[in-house]
């Protein structure tokens, strides 16, 4: 049984006419079944690899470069949580929250909590420092974020 | 009188991302008659002669790279939109893509019909979600009212715009960099020459540029290189290398000022009045004791410092023009991202931070970065334990002079911009590290517990 859905292979294989070559397609792929699947095991990547005319170590060396795709051991959980720990928000207090958040929801800083509903991460400059502090939800920028701020979204995505 | 915004024009209506109101502000009227009635070869020597030079982070005249296309090449040729917009501070680029898309969009067409380009990669980093899908709605309204595709206006032109998601790596910035992860590679720099413009993505002709760069065409194109030249900073006379600092810019503040935000000014206001005018001063009442120029690779002005030459006058009243940072011993006006620091803070903190970053972000391909970023880290953090030795900030200073392309030991810039905040801080503020060390002070750390993976 393959790992990655007909669904998905389509998705892939849609964004091969924008390049010039197939291996161009190997970031979006990963994104996809990551999205999906909230890791890439080691299987989707020889089946990427398939897809894309790759030796399967052709993948995984561009994925395990980015630091950010999860191996079939440490899955994501529902939503992930980035808390910015670079200058703008360091200058605005990211190492207390980022302290706050890993105490508050009971999980070290690259942990998943025990339902999977919520990974939590530190981030390197997410470019939201008018902001300061703030997180990322997935990919989308929270601002300004307090520690009864971090609170209520916590309980939001402890809702999803 | 008040500067008023031209690339920020938009930002705050109603709707400033959709085509039709772009359209009724006069968008793409531009693009509509350079396709009509001017040749791409024009439109480049416009560009050259503008003076625009690249907002990401070098500098470099963005018509002159242009101009470094081989002549008549069959093709394809590519433009790369950097939109990996990752220097700490910094996130102009990202104000415009969520806010005024368009007018970054009609900037990439008309660099495309100049450098004869069919196709654009516009590659944006992964943190900026709500930016990709505001551009993914924005290209699909071109689509749909045929100004991208084939055949567009019925000039024979053609053109796609891709969009391409980054995966959280700084790296990507760097433009050989980006041309390899798009590739599906990892994001090692290439050794240069070649250059891109004659071997760049898919080993094709390839011209990368930065966001703002983009839209400032689009103004260039509507208003006239007389328009752009009136705003900024004329060459030097006494330096015949420097080429100006013409144009708008867009200045993001960041760290301890009252009012965060990106302002758009003529290049050349002093830090000291973008503070304290536009920011709306420091915060807590406190006062600025240094600041990142344009980004934190930048390195540190001393507040404090008093210009040699200039009576009353300090590194806080610098200029932001391509040359005002190089004055004070900062690698250049980078990404124009200004960080400020209080007077309450502590430099061994905040080096601490810096060195944080680029030991994560080195890709790790040449190995006086990959080992020096490290090493630089370590001890800067026992500095902060209050373990620091005497000799650790000569080490210090040795291991940032030794690494980057300045010295000539790496392949792309990143070592010399973590370099840079270390070598700066150390000259400026020695004092602070010194009593550190002799002290034994030990820093507030937090002991996070760090899940293995």
């Amino acid at each position: 049984m393959p790992v990655l859905s007909d669904q998905i292979r389509e998705r892939i294989q849609g964004y091969i006419p924008r390049y010039p070559s197939k291996q161009a397609v190997t970031l979006p792929a990963l994104h996809i079944v990551h999205d999906e699947l909230r890791c890439v095991p080691t299987e989707a990547v020889r089946e990427i690899a398939e897809l894309l005319d790759l030796a399967p170590a052709e993948v995984h060396d561009a994925m395990s470069f980015y630091e950010f795709f999860r191996g079939k051991d440490d899955k994501l959980g529902t939503t992930r949580l980035w808390v910015c720990r670079t200058l703008a928000c360091a200058l605005r207090g990211a190492d207390d929250l980022l302290e706050h958040c890993s105490k508050k929801l009971g999980v070290p800083v690259g942990g998943t909590t025990a339902d999977g509903k919520i990974t939590l991460e530190f981030a390197e400059c997410i470019g939201a420092c008018e902001g300061a502090p703030a997180v990322l939800v997935n990919d989308e920028h929270v601002m300004n974020v307090t520690p009864d701020r971090a609170d209520e979204l916590i309980e939001q995505l402890r809702a999803k | 009188m008040p500067y008023e915004p031209v690339l920020l024009a938009r930002v705050n209506k109603p709707d400033s991302h959709r085509l039709e109101g772009y359209r009724n502000d006069g968008g793409y009227t531009a693009f509509e008659l350079v396709l009509k009635d001017r040749k791409p070869e024009d439109i480049v020597t416009q560009v050259k002669d503008s003076g625009l030079r690249g907002r990401g982070g070098a500098g470099f005249p963005c018509g002159l790279k242009w101009t470094f296309l081989p002549k008549d090449h069959p093709g394809p040729i590519y433009l790369c939109v950097n939109a990996d917009e990752s220097e700490p501070c910094t996130y102009n680029n990202r104000i415009l893509m969520e806010k005024d898309p368009h007018q970054v969009l009609e900037g990439i067409m008309l660099a495309c019909y100049a450098i004869k380009s069919r196709t654009a990669y516009f590659y944006i980093r992964y943190e900026y979600g709500t930016a990709f899908r505001t551009l993914q709605s924005a290209i699909d309204e071109l689509y749909a009212a045929r100004l991208l595709g084939k055949n567009i206006l019925g000039t024979g032109f053609d053109l796609d715009i891709f969009l391409h998601r980054g995966a959280g790596a700084y790296i990507c910035g760097e433009e050989t960099g980006l041309i390899e992860s798009l590739e599906g590679k990892r994001a090692w720099p290439r050794i240069k020459p070649p250059f891109p413009a004659v071997e760049g993505a898919f080993r094709k002709p390839t011209i990368v540029n930065n966001v703002e760069t983009l839209a400032c065409v689009t103004h260039i194109l509507q208003r006239g290189n007389d328009w752009f030249k009136s705003l900024g900073v004329p060459p030097d006379p006494k330096n015949p290398r420097d080429a100006g600092s013409y144009g708008p810019k867009l200045y993001t503040l960041a760290g301890h000022v009252n009012e965060p935000k990106c302002v758009e000014l003529p290049m050349g206001v002093t830090i000291h009045e973008l503070v304290e005018r536009h920011g709306g001063g420091v915060w807590k009442g406190r006062k600025a004791k240094a600041v990142n120029p344009g980004g934190i690779s930048m390195g540190f002005v001393d507040c404090n410092a008093p210009l040699k030459g200039e009576d009353g006058k300090t590194e806080y009243d610098i200029p932001l023009d391509f040359n005002g940072p190089g004055k004070v011993g900062c690698l250049g006006l980078g990404t124009a991202a200004v960080t400020v620091i209080d007077d309450q803070t502590s430099m061994v903190d905040v080096l601490h931070n810096t060195c944080q970053f680029f030991s994560h972000e080195s890709c790790g391909q040449c190995t006086p970065c990959r080992e020096g970023t490290g090493w630089m880290l370590k001890i800067t953090d026992r500095i902060r334990r209050g373990q620091g030795r005497r000799e650790d900030l000569d080490i210090l200073v040795d291991v940032a002079d030794r690494i980057g392309i300045i010295p000539g030991t790496t392949i792309c810039g990143l070592a010399d911009g973590a370099g840079w905040p270390v070598k700066t801080a150390i000259r400026k503020f020695r004092h602070e590290f010194e009593d550190a060390i002799t002290t034994g002070r030990k820093s507030v750390i937090k002991s996070l517990p760090v899940a293995a993976h």
